[in-house]
């Protein structure tokens, strides 16, 4: 596959993965938030499969920055800002080196949401998959660890975002952006995978 | 007529965003510029980006512009509006951490009496109900 299909594919796999659990976000979120991450997700990502042939044709930074700015006009939730910067962040770093990559989002998705990881959030996902792949792990074991990373979440306490409200009792759920992270993650190590 | 700050309410309501900027209007007047938006893009309940950015820009004056929010994703798409508008413009665009109806008041009573971004944006949050 050369960058364009690349690209295109993962957006196509991201989109379909989001769609197929968007209402178990959409479960996750009105647990612990506000009920409305499956629908603002689906929504982000159908938008960016729309322009999928457009974002795709461009060079990959250019395609961060692009499907960033999608997300960041159409999902309608702080998710829209926190994966949209990320995907941006991404961009602007430029080059394809994937820790590096990786580590743009989690900066911006800090400064974005001002948060760490610990606070049961999406970054509790990126912090191990970065570990993951600075480790040399394949596609598949990133993808696992993402969705260990979310499973992760579970016993933590949120203190950011809706969840915060709800103190001790947002213990002993997944947080859903966390969950829809290890969607993505999966998504795009299944399409490495494939290459 | 001298320019006052303007005032911008984001809520993930169209109606509670249109409801608190008709109060305003009742309470401190026409002088004072202020614009609303509620929703996602696609009316749902939610903010929108987009939606903001116009908000703001409609408003715009160099005098700056105060912005009232309700809860979560209403603050965190401000913020990314407000960035996108550029360095230039986003000096003069201040989120209040103040409650949105009464902060809108609050603000736009400030705002009328010819103070300034900061001023008006303390005000806003040093209002206790």
């Amino acid at each position: 596959m050369n960058e364009s299909d690349l690209i295109g594919r993962m957006i196509d796999l991201a989109a379909e993965r989001i769609a197929a659990h968007a209402d178990e976000l959409t479960a996750l979120d009105q647990a612990i938030g506000d009920g409305d991450h499956g629908d603002n997700m689906r929504r982000g990502f159908a938008a960016m499969a729309e322009e999928r042939d457009t974002i795709a044709a461009l060079p990959l930074s250019e395609a961060l920055k692009k499907a960033g700015m999608v997300l960041v006009m159409k999902v309608g939730g702080a998710s829209g800002p926190l994966y949209g910067s990320a995907l941006m962040a991404m961009g602007k770093a430029g080059g394809t080196d994937p820790c590096a990559l990786i580590d743009a989002a989690i900066d911006a998705v800090k400064a974005r949401g001002k948060s760490d990881t610990g606070a049961k959030t999406m970054l509790d996902v990126l912090a191990p998959v970065r570990d993951a792949v600075a480790a040399g792990a394949t596609p598949a074991a990133v993808a696992d660890a993402a969705d260990a990373a979310a499973e992760a979440t579970i016993p933590m306490r949120a203190t950011k975002g809706r969840a915060a409200y709800l103190g001790e009792r947002s213990i002993g759920h997944v947080d859903p952006g966390a969950r829809s992270s290890a969607i993505i993650v999966r998504a795009v190590c299944e399409v490495l995978e494939e290459s | 007529m001298t320019q006052t700050v303007a005032i911008v309410i984001v809520s993930h309501s169209p109606d509670v965003a249109k409801g608190a900027a008709a109060m305003v209007r009742q309470m401190v007047g026409e002088e004072v510029p202020i614009a609303f938006c509620g929703g996602n893009p696609e009316g749902g309940l939610g903010t929108d980006v987009g939606a903001i950015m116009e908000a703001i820009s409609s408003v715009w004056t160099e005098k700056g512009v105060a912005v009232l929010i309700d809860l979560g994703g209403a603050e965190t798409n401000s913020e990314m509006a407000i960035e996108l508008l550029g360095p230039e413009k986003a000096a003069r665009v201040v989120i209040c951490n103040a409650p949105i109806v009464e902060g809108a008041v609050m603000a736009a009573t400030e705002a009328a009496g010819g103070s300034d971004l900061e001023a008006v944006r303390a005000t806003a949050e040093e209002f206790q109900a």
